[in-house]
């Protein structure tokens, strides 16, 4: 990236920068706190579906449990990613974030994960009450949280890149869901292995392994090709 | 070494004539070899101890599930291409490969629906192979969705190639999914590491398909690229030079 020349450009700390998105961030996440219950609504609605519409006896719910959850968190999350910088782009916050001489990167990646803490941790939050309605049994209560804990920042960040991708057109909506959710699919079959794992009493290290270097391959390369599409959105607009 | 070629490419112009000049005995050429190797596979190879005539499908469904897969390369290939040095044909590669590599995916997936139901008994299994490439058919449409939304600008070029650079690292999960999750499907009938476990009687059709489809994909691409190049360059005077006495030619 343009780190060391941005570090001759001026040398400016990073931190008092990466403090400010973040005190900006969660001031207009509360300010519009419908925003924020959204995706939680959204996230329970599609689980409420599933008895609904398929069957509602305990040794279905339980058997598709992890599957549900973890494909409910996924279309929620893709939901809320995907207007992920277009306020910023709007009001002008990414033309100074280019100008500001500070790494791209690491103002992507903070950017993201401030926005995965307020949208994607309370729905991993509230999954143990779902869990617990769809008869999930209890004692894998804490595996399908670290699945999440570990899997939604992953979606977050690729979800990052179709929020990129799109930030400059006007049919984001759906293009982002379209171009990410089959990059996602790793994510899911590792997350929900490692809960199946569980259940079944087998030992789950290796998907929460596989888990874990998908989250930090993500943290790593995802905000290069964020920060890569932003950049040239900006310089396009 | 001498990086003229290299540089050459990146010029529209010359790769218009290039291309023009050859993409009609390619396509001539691929179509006699896959004229050859489709008879020579369904009539004259022979039939399989287990799977009798059915497997005879393999002489579709290899040469296109291989393309499908090196096809999406090539757009990498390309794509980081364009992004290190700014070449213009790089996108218009991505262009006109991304819709045959479309199409070959969705070949694939019908050739192996079709193998399946006399082989596995069933026209689609939830197998990680299938279950891939599946996947594939999605990246591809999502670079062209990608393409539809945005105008003709420098932003398209960039954003095309670092969706299909991020689309790249599913690749290897096609490739080795067969070795990971190990399931129904066989594994793959050609590496270029061991001999095919096949009898040359086999193998020797199937190759001649393979490369006849890759001179198939060239001829194709050659010509997406030309109709590309045309469309984007319409403005420059060599292009209105041309079409205004390829016009007059054909009147």
């Amino acid at each position: 990236m343009t780190d060391h020349r941005a570090n001759q450009v001026n040398d400016k700390p990073l931190l008092p920068v990466l403090t400010t998105i973040f005190k900006h961030e969660l001031m207009t996440a509360f300010q519009n706190r419908q925003q924020l219950v959204n995706p939680l609504i959204f996230f329970v609605l599609v689980l409420l579906l599933f008895p609904l519409g398929v069957d509602p006896s305990p040794q279905f719910l339980s058997a598709a449990a992890p599957g549900l959850i973890w494909v409910a968190v996924l279309l929620s999350s893709m939901l809320s990613l995907g207007t992920l910088f277009k306020d910023d782009l709007q009001d002008g916050s990414l033309e100074q974030w280019l100008v500001c001489g500070q790494p791209l990167y690491f103002l992507v990646l903070f950017k993201t994960i401030v926005h995965w803490l307020y949208t994607g941790l309370p729905i991993v939050l509230f999954s143990p009450l779902l869990a617990l309605m769809l008869h999930f049994p209890m004692d894998n209560y804490s595996v399908l949280v670290l699945s999440l804990l570990l899997g939604s920042p992953v979606i977050a960040l690729l979800g990052g890149i179709g929020a990129a991708l799109t930030v400059s057109l006007r049919s984001g909506g759906i293009l982002v869901s379209l171009l990410i959710l089959p990059l996602t699919i790793p994510v899911l079959i590792f997350g929900t292995g490692m809960v199946l794992a569980s259940i079944d009493g087998v030992p789950f290290m290796g998907q929460l392994a596989l888990l874990a270097s998908l989250f930090f391959l993500a943290l790593t390369l995802c905000p290069l090709a964020s920060a890569a599409a932003l950049k040239m959105s900006v310089l396009n607009s | 070494m001498k990086w003229t070629f290299f540089h050459k490419l990146g010029s529209p112009r010359w790769f218009y004539d290039i291309a023009g000049r050859h993409y009609a005995w390619l396509m001539m050429l691929s179509v006699v070899l896959l004229c050859i190797g489709t008879i020579w596979g369904l009539v004259f190879a022979p039939e399989d101890y287990q799977q009798g005539n059915s497997f005879r499908i393999i002489y579709l469904h290899v040469p296109t599930a291989i393309l499908a897969q090196s096809c999406y390369m090539m757009m990498a290939t390309a794509a980081l291409t364009g992004l290190v040095w700014k070449m213009k044909i790089a996108d218009m590669f991505i262009a006109a490969a991304a819709p045959l590599g479309a199409a070959f995916t969705f070949l694939a997936l019908f050739t192996g629906a079709v193998w399946g139901k006399p082989t596995w008994g069933t026209w689609w299994v939830w197998d990680a192979r299938l279950t891939a490439m599946l996947v594939l058919l999605f990246l591809y449409l999502g670079v062209m969705a990608l393409r539809s939304a945005i105008e003709y600008s420098d932003m398209r070029e960039k954003s095309t190639a670092i969706l299909v650079l991020v689309g790249v690292i599913n690749i290897p999960i096609i490739k080795y999914s067969v070795e990971w999750w190990n399931t129904l499907h066989q594994p793959a009938t050609f590496t270029l590491t061991e001999k095919p476990a096949m009898p040359p009687e086999m193998w020797v059709p199937l190759l001649v398909m393979v490369i006849g489809s890759y001179l198939f994909f060239t001829s194709l691409v050659f010509q997406g690229v030309r109709n590309e190049i045309l469309q984007r360059e319409a403005r420059k005077s060599w292009v209105k030079k041309l079409l205004a006495t390829e016009g007059s030619t054909s009147d």
